[in-house]
């Protein structure tokens, strides 16, 4: 529908720039100065001329203010039927939280989707500053604002990369409201799954609770990963507690800057079904994994990681190559 | 009389001096002012600039690294509130400055040592706005400044502190500004020249000026607020507190809207003067551009929640900002149209003022109508911070505000220095200007249709926006060439004799009656006015074939029957010299600075404004 409105609205602006353009260049051209030439007649106004080029443009204005405002109150509410899928949208600096809260699942940077005719009603909460919630391809943006809460809808048809440019990704998403030094790069990706059936199992896998690790470099890594104070900020044992995470803000707004602190950090529960990590900035490989683990700060500059972990801020707790390999272990298992 | 002010303390005693740069400093003169202005305000647009190529190139390839995310946040910061309140507002001022008195027939502003004021505090905001770049950091949340990302713990150090406080003493200065042409254009119109028959510019200066006094309060309250959160720990706009960093957009935007139009107004004034001096035809539907101007200037009060469709406000809102939002698309059409008409059946001179000028409709146009685009709310819920709305205020602001301002300098250079323009070199700008900014800001329409997102320092090649960035990057060094060339045409034209004719493009309005430069009186005898284009009506009779017949030479002094006899120049009253403007200034900027250094300085800054208050009260009104 906002398709069909900027296509209404691209085509009666082209009109008139093609017809003002074109009556300017020609008057410029045709009224220029000659050798020779007498004085021009002194006109001053034509009434009837210039009542008229007020009302063609307002007739032009009717043309895209009518359809501006079905659409408007047609896309106001979400659609009265049965298949809406509810997911709450929190987010954070500089990442995304979705949660299911008809399945407590919790997930990051990633949101799973059944496609059309189910129809996703979002629910945008902040928990820092003022984010947009954007999906270029899919749904316009709405601001995720702190202490008000918004509601978006949309629905989704699946769609695969054209195979002529493999490398775009169809469906990123990304926030649109500049919220500090890592803006650019807080994205996220939208999977639409290509059944109801698809996401149910996929809710289910993320539903299952965590695995033990097996191998002994993971069993480590699961040390670690407590020992280092990662789990200051993260859980990986299934959806975080009620109430966890508005804790964690508020001693985070409590802190003097520069002092570590508690933050909301992503859940990674799952950690390893997903296909990005960054905030969907990099592909979820072992190679990037071993790069982000090594210098947050450099693969994502600012983010709160790098800024406020023990791991990054302490000598003490510093990371070396081999904890690096175990902790990579772990969250490979968190399946 | 004299031997009062004669007990009077030798520093209470007014300057005399006119000549070297002491003679700046204590001027009065509004042409001299202008031209500081003038001159302040292209340095400034020269910084504003260094900081748009340099953000130009670190995102001409992707994943680059010339600088870091926190220093590209203060570039775009910095450098839309440098263009906007150092650059074009402040051009538009020395234009105010330098020629209302003169269109109007006045020697003088009406509160000359307030418009002092005005120059030697933006001067002095503008230094300090600019300060973190030297001390600390500069503001690094937009010109916007969103709540709630502009608080302690998401903004910590000087960087919004500056833009607080700098932003607080620039408002000072336009609002005196703004009061300043308010009154002078109401009350020193030379006899005859009735509202109907004003220049379009003093026109436009009129309207804008009404818009500074109104929308500074607003923003100058917002700041108070947001200054009162980061100082003092309130709450008005930290939600953690029970603050709403939602009112901060509505108080920053019932400003920002009517600041549109504070930006455009006078460059649509300067163009509806060159379009009809070039074309040897008056301004076609005078009544009904005027009336569009003022109809502008009102309806820019209706418009603010458009730059917050997506704010969540709720389908109501929507669509009632949509609607007045469109509304404001009709005079601005009607003004492109009576543009149009005035050149149509005229004999049009491509001088190079004239060329800015028709650029200006070009791109104008552009703009307007992608602003229409998004105008519509589910429309801009996809163009909202992205580059296509880059594309646009580029293609209104520089295509715009700035092409207006080149212009009116190309068009006033001659009656400001007495020099003119060389006008081989104006076409270059003009040309490497145009095809420039086409280059640069074209292609943001389709990086943003395409999901480029504004304010990101970097982009990942995946995203498929190289091509584009990198034409953008061309176009931009284009725009840097142009200004070179424009740079070196004005230095090389200083530097040759003054031989500009007192009336080098046949004009219509006052200015051109008298010298190139003025002497500092303007007028020696104040003109009577009996038409609109005052001056073209001193030289020119409309035949009954409706074409214009040169008046026979001695005709012009038909006119001036029932003038008392020219007065000796030596007899006319000019306002005194003053020291007390810039000590006053200095006093007022050094109080916000304080409050980010240290009590002791705001005290010092309070003793010198109360003392330049002080001085300015009680000096006499002429030197001894």
């Amino acid at each position: 529908m906002q398709l069909d409105l900027f296509l209404i609205i691209f085509w009666t602006a082209a009109i008139v720039f093609v017809a003002v353009e074109g009556i300017l260049i020609y008057t410029v051209v045709r009224f220029r100065r000659k050798p020779g030439q007498e004085m021009p007649k002194q006109w001053h106004g034509h009434t009837r001329l210039e009542v008229a080029w007020t009302i063609a443009p307002a007739l032009v204005l009717v043309v895209i203010a009518v359809p501006t405002i079905t659409t408007i109150f047609k896309t106001a509410n979400t659609p009265n039927q049965a298949e809406v899928l509810e997911v709450t949208v929190r987010a954070h600096q500089w990442w995304w939280e979705f949660q299911y809260p008809q399945f407590g699942v919790v997930t990051a940077n990633e949101l799973h989707i059944p496609p059309d005719p189910w129809v996703i009603e979002a629910t945008l909460e902040s928990d820092d500053v003022i984010h947009s919630f954007w999906v270029p391809k899919l749904v316009g943006k709405l601001d995720v604002v702190p202490n008000n809460t918004n509601k978006l809808w949309f629905a989704a048809s699946r769609i695969d990369a054209d195979p002529a440019t493999p490398e775009l990704d169809p469906y990123f998403g990304l926030c649109a409201e500049f919220c500090g030094t890592a803006h650019a790069l807080m994205r996220f990706r939208v999977i639409v799954e290509p059944t109801k059936a698809a996401f149910d199992a996929w809710v289910e896998q993320q539903k299952a609770p965590p695995v033990a690790p097996a191998s002994q470099l993971a069993k480590d890594g699961q040390r670690l990963f407590g020992e280092k104070g990662c789990t200051v900020c993260h859980t990986a044992t299934g959806p975080d507690r009620e109430g966890l995470q508005s804790a964690r803000m508020t001693s985070f707004l409590r802190t003097e800057p520069g002092k570590p602190a508690p933050y909301p950090a992503p859940n990674l529960t799952h950690f390893a079904s997903r296909t990005t990590l960054a905030s969907a900035t990099l592909d979820n490989t072992d190679d990037s994994l071993r790069r982000w683990l090594e210098d947050p700060n450099k693969v994502k500059p600012g983010n709160h990681m790098a800024k406020l972990a023990g791991a990054y801020t302490n000598p003490n707790l510093r990371l070396t190559p081999e904890d690096i390999s175990a902790l990579m272990a772990y969250l490979r298992s968190l399946q | 009389m004299a031997a009062v002010s004669g007990a009077l303390p030798r520093w209470l005693q007014r300057p005399t001096t006119y000549s070297g740069l002491w003679g700046w400093v204590v001027t009065v003169d509004h042409k001299r002012i202008g031209v500081m202005y003038g001159v302040t305000a292209f340095a400034f647009f020269l910084v504003g600039g260094i900081e748009a190529v340099t953000m130009r190139l670190q995102l001409a390839t992707p994943a680059n690294t010339l600088v870091n995310p926190d220093t590209f946040s203060q570039l775009f910061s910095m450098h839309a509130l440098t263009m906007i309140f150092l650059a074009i507002m402040p051009l538009s001022a020395a234009f105010f400055n330098i020629i209302i008195p003169l269109q109007i027939g006045a020697r003088d502003v009406a509160f000359p040592r307030l418009n002092a004021l005005s120059y030697w505090v933006f001067l002095f905001g503008g230094l300090l706005l600019n300060a973190g770049w030297l001390f600390g950091r500069s503001p690094g949340a937009g010109w916007f400044a969103y709540s709630n990302l502009t608080s302690g713990p998401f903004s910590p150090g000087s960087g919004m502190d500056y833009y607080v406080l700098g932003l607080l003493v620039l408002g000072t200065a336009s609002m005196a500004a703004g009061f300043n042409f308010v009154v002078t254009i109401i009350n020193m119109r030379a006899p005859g020249m009735t509202l109907m028959r004003m220049p379009l510019f003093t026109w436009m200066t009129l309207v804008t000026s009404f818009l500074l006094v109104l929308a500074m309060p607003v923003i100058t309250v917002a700041l108070i607020e947001l200054g009162f959160d980061r100082f003092a720990g309130t709450n008005f706009f930290r939600p953690e507190g029970g603050g709403d960093p939602i009112l901060w957009q509505h108080l920053f935007w019932v400003f920002g809207h009517p600041e549109v139009y504070i930006l455009i107004l006078p460059a649509m004034g300067i163009v509806s003067e060159v379009l009809p001096t070039f074309s040897r035809k008056p301004l076609f539907g005078y009544p009904v551009v005027v009336l569009s101007g003022v109809f502008i200037g009102f309806m820019g009060w209706a418009v603010w929640s458009h730059h917050m469709f997506t704010v969540g406000l709720g389908p109501i809102a929507n669509a009632t900002f949509a609607i007045t939002t469109m509304f404001i698309a009709l005079p601005t059409g009607v003004k492109v149209f009576s543009w149009i008409a005035t050149m149509w059946g005229g004999s049009i001179e491509f001088k190079t003022a004239m060329l800015f000028a028709i650029g200006f409709i070009v791109l104008f146009i552009i703009g307007g109508l992608s602003g229409v685009s998004h105008a519509s709310p589910p429309a801009d819920a996809q163009q909202q911070d992205t580059y296509y709305i880059v594309a646009h205020i580029h293609y209104v602001l520089f295509g715009g505000s700035i092409f207006g301002l080149f212009s009116g300098m190309y068009y006033w250079f001659p009656k400001a220095t007495g020099h003119l323009l060389h006008e081989g070199l104006g076409k270059l700008h003009f040309w490497l200007a145009f095809i420039g900014m086409n280059i640069t800001f074209a292609p943001m329409h389709w990086l943003g249709l395409d999901g480029m997102p504004r304010r990101i320092y970097t982009y990942n090649s995946n995203m498929g926006w190289d091509f584009w960035n990198l034409v953008a990057t061309a176009g931009s060094l284009l725009i840097a060439v142009s200004t070179l060339v424009f740079l070196w045409n004005v230095f090389t034209t200083m530097r040759k004799e003054k031989d500009a004719p007192a009336d080098p493009w046949d004009g219509r309005t006052l200015e051109w009656s008298i010298s190139s430069p003025p002497p500092i009186y303007n007028f020696r005898t104040i003109p009577n006015v009996y038409a609109r284009d005052a001056f073209w009506h001193q030289k020119y009779v409309e035949g009954s074939d409706g074409r214009p017949r040169p008046v026979p030479t001695g005709g012009a002094t038909a006119h001036s029957e029932g003038h008392e006899a020219a007065e000796s120049p030596h007899d006319i009253h000019m306002p005194g010299l003053s020291y007390f403007p810039i000590i006053l200034a200095l006093g007022l900027a050094l109080t916000a600075a304080g409050i980010m250094i240290h009590l002791a300085v705001v005290a010092a800054g309070v003793l010198i404004t109360f003392f330049g208050i002080y001085g300015w009260a009680f000096e006499p009104a002429d030197p001894e």
